[in-house]
């Protein structure tokens, strides 16, 4: 599936696309197919988003969204380093699988 | 519309100018045709061009043009402070992607006029151009540096 | 040492009220944010993979107490209770939120700090010997350069623009401890035999994609000319650094193209009509900034200590360096514990450091760019109470230039740029050297882990260097040798194919299995890899 994920403009805070608006967590990514350009266009001019893109990424049974990209698995989850400060996640087996 | 028009900027492009003469209505030429032609007497200086070539002709010259065609390209920064080294005193204007953040470094490199692509918001740009109250470094400007109104006697 | 005036603090004040002015800009949407991006840059202020990153300059290194605990009270006030010490003696924050930003710079103000030009394409911090004033085989205090220097660079309306970022480190002793030669321009302040003093300048130094030694281009710069040979260095670079490519575009690949000759031809026509115009300030200008960095009142004391407690001992013998008086010591505070993140301090950790400086070294601390702190002046009979302090708080570990002592960048941690983590390589082989015992053993050695080709953690430079790579998708690490940021300066050969990371730990192991079998006496890593050659490593890597 192709998902959106930028910063917030404000914040800084990694965001997903969500369908309607940005969430800071990765299991909320909807599949946006060919809509991506239309919707990073309009949500970049709106400042709801800072610097976004498209990036893959699959679904597993459960429903957890995993990016294809080790670099936007770290942004999902947080530095592999400091696990006491990483996004709360309802997918408590996210550091099995972001490296 | 002449040719050489293509050129340059009209005065009426120009939205902030520090000086009080009357406004060089002329087209530029390249730097390369202002060598070659004895009578012109506005010149437009690109990033990769050599700005000490003009300096045998600065006498002629009433405008020059330092184009900056992306606002990251620095180049025109030197050109303006070699030109004012050099005892150029008339127009420098400052055309193409001219932001409201650089204005300040503009005027101290020697810049007295300025034709951005985009009009700038005239409050933001009046704010910007005020920055500055003192100044660490010599440079085209006349203004007297911090470390030398330190010891000022 | 250094402190504002009313013209210094008016500039830093003036600097904070800007960028407050291009952040509001910003979020009203005057600026895109391609508008926008050097201008939060040029404030340290960086998009990075969890959120904005703020890099806040320590000039040379140097800081008071009351700065370091205003360093804290950020790092629990607007991040998440630490900071980072960064290879450029400066301290970064992971998680700044764009809205704070302006007025994190206004609490930096209010201490005489900021994060001027801490990044873009201008010049950048300027870095120093983090003994300067402290070490005994200097030729002056390096720092009253750097803070003329500062100033002159600050707001530099030339060279705001310049094709790519501008790096410049000043020394003054025959030692170099600060990369002198890796950086664009590095400055050794020199005594002649009459007893003038003068700057030699290097210029074209770097690491990234393309590491190069820089070469002499001026063997001796009158002082009073100092301000005016960097500006003929800088114009000749702006106007003709390439800017058709952002990876050819440091100073290194102009000298380079040029030849180190022709560049010095070009920098010389151009000091001589800078000298002409009239660029440097006035002499006097000098003279009033060295008198901030005047000795402390350094009073006699015991010049031995008691090394009955062998783990004091061994800190005093690993953590400590000579001194120009000799009844203090520099003290080196690892921010290297074992199985640790390289440069990471806590709020807490920052406010003992802090305490310390006030209570054992004249109130002054230092960054070094191994990322770690300095107490330069700590009286010898103050030791064993500022050791058992820092032990107490996890500050303790007697490391330093041992392979626990490892520089790592930021890595695909935290770094947008990053192809590889380089942290937690960190953390696995100190542990493994500590754990078996083999810290001491092995002794000096250099290892420098950097999570992509620019090279932030100096693995060019490392008597072992890591590389981190994209290899398909997963994190790969290339091995080198050879390094050094020293004096005797030298770029890293890589070994061969690169390795996972069990594998890239596995293969530190064997190279210092290799040193240790091959050593004579007294030789470091790397005087033994330059003695045998890289051969022997590879047979025992791949062969």
């Amino acid at each position: 599936m192709k998902i959106l994920t930028g910063n917030d403009l404000r914040s800084g805070a990694v965001t997903w696309w969500n369908g309607t608006g940005w969430s800071l967590f990765v299991d909320d990514a909807v599949d946006v197919g060919d809509e991506a350009e239309e919707i990073l266009a309009r949500e970049t001019a709106a400042r709801r988003v800072n610097v976004p893109y498209a990036i893959e990424a699959t679904i597993d049974a459960a429903g957890h969204v995993r990016p294809a990209h080790i670099k936007d698995r770290v942004r999902a989850l947080g530095p592999t380093v400091r696990r006491d400060l990483a996004v709360p996640t309802a997918d408590k087996t996210g550091w099995d699988w972001v490296i | 519309m002449d040719k050489a028009r293509d050129l340059g900027t009209s005065p009426d492009e120009v939205q902030f100018r520090f000086r009080d003469d009357e406004p060089v209505d002329h087209g530029t030429v390249t730097v390369d045709a202002a060598i070659d032609q004895s009578n012109a007497a506005a010149v437009r200086i690109e990033p990769g061009d050599d700005t000490r070539l003009l300096l045998p002709f600065l006498d002629r010259l009433a405008l020059v043009e330092v184009n900056f065609p992306s606002f990251g390209d620095g180049r025109g920064y030197s050109a303006a402070r070699i030109l004012r080294e050099a005892g150029y005193t008339g127009e420098l204007r400052a055309v193409g992607d001219v932001l409201i953040d650089q204005l300040s470094h503009m005027r101290r490199c020697g810049f007295d006029s300025f034709a951005p692509d985009k009009r700038l918001d005239e409050e933001d740009a009046a704010r910007a151009f005020a920055t500055w109250d003192n100044v660490y470094q010599r440079a085209a400007d006349a203004r007297r540096t911090i470390p030398e109104q330190r010891h000022e006697a | 040492m250094y402190q504002y005036d009313s013209y210094d603090q008016a500039m830093v004040d003036a600097r904070v009220e800007e960028f407050r002015d291009q952040a509001r800009r910003r979020l009203e949407g005057k600026l895109t944010e391609d508008q926008f991006k050097p201008l939060r840059l040029m404030n340290g202020l960086y998009l990075q993979l969890h959120a904005y990153m703020l890099r806040v300059a320590v000039p040379y290194g140097t800081l008071n107490s009351q700065q370091m605990e205003a360093l804290a009270d950020i790092a629990e006030k607007y991040d998440r209770g630490y900071g980072h010490f960064t290879t450029r003696q400066n301290i970064q924050y992971n998680w700044i939120k764009l809205e704070d930003a302006a007025d994190i710079l206004a609490d930096l103000s209010r201490v005489e700090m900021h994060a001027i030009q801490t990044s873009g394409n201008c010049i950048r911090n300027i870095s120093s010997d983090h003994f300067a004033g402290a070490a005994a085989d200097e030729v002056v205090d390096p720092r009253p350069y750097a803070e003329l220097l500062r100033q002159w660079s600050s707001f530099h309306p030339e060279f705001t623009y310049l094709p790519r970022k501008f790096k410049i480190a000043v020394i003054a002793s025959e030692k170099d401890r600060a990369a002198m030669r890796l950086h664009d321009i590095g400055i050794r302040i020199v005594r002649r035999d009459a007893g003038e003093i003068g700057a030699q300048f290097y210029v074209g130094g770097g690491m990234g994609r393309t590491p190069m030694i820089a070469p002499l281009v001026r063997d001796f710069v009158p002082l009073d000319q100092l301000i005016t040979y960097a500006e003929a260095c800088l114009r000749v670079y702006n106007r003709y650094g390439r800017r058709d490519n952002k990876y050819k575009a440091r100073i290194k690949i102009l000298v380079h193209e040029l030849g180190a000759a022709e560049y010095t031809r070009q920098v010389e026509e151009e000091f001589a009509h800078m000298l002409a115009v009239g660029v440097e300030p006035p002499r006097e200008e000098l003279a009033r900034i060295a008198t901030y960095f005047a000795d402390p009142a350094f009073a006699e004391g015991p010049k031995t200590l008691d090394r009955s407690d062998p783990d004091f001992a061994l800190w005093v013998d690993r953590n400590t360096h000579r001194h120009k008086h000799d009844a203090y010591v520099s003290a080196v505070i690892s921010l290297k514990p074992v199985g640790g993140i390289p440069g990471d301090a806590t709020a807490d950790q920052m406010r003992l450091v802090a305490k310390l400086a006030r209570d054992y070294s004249f109130d002054e601390l230092r960054v070094m760019h191994t990322q770690n702190l300095l107490l330069p002046h700590v009286r010898i009979a103050d030791l064993h109470a500022v050791w058992t302090a820092l032990d107490q708080a996890g500050l303790g570990a007697p490391n330093m230039d041992t392979i626990e002592d490892i520089i790592a960048c930021p890595g695909l941690d935290y770094c947008s740029l990053a192809n590889a983590r380089s942290i937690p390589l960190a953390q696995r082989i100190s542990e493994r050297f500590a754990q078996a015992g083999r810290t001491e053993v092995v002794g000096e050695l250099k290892l420098k882990i950097s999570g992509c080709i620019n090279a932030c953690g100096h693995h060019h430079a490392g008597h072992i260097g890591i590389l981190g790579v994209d290899k398909k998708g997963t994190e790969n690490y290339q091995l080198s040798l050879g390094g050094s940021e020293a004096e005797d300066v030298s770029l890293a050969k890589i070994t061969g194919p690169g390795f996972d990371e069990d594998g890239v730990i596995a293969a530190v192991e064997k190279v210092t299995d290799v040193y240790l079998a091959s050593r004579t006496d007294g030789e470091r890593f790397l005087d033994t890899y330059r003695r045998i050659g890289m051969e022997p490593f590879k047979e025992a890597l791949y062969g």
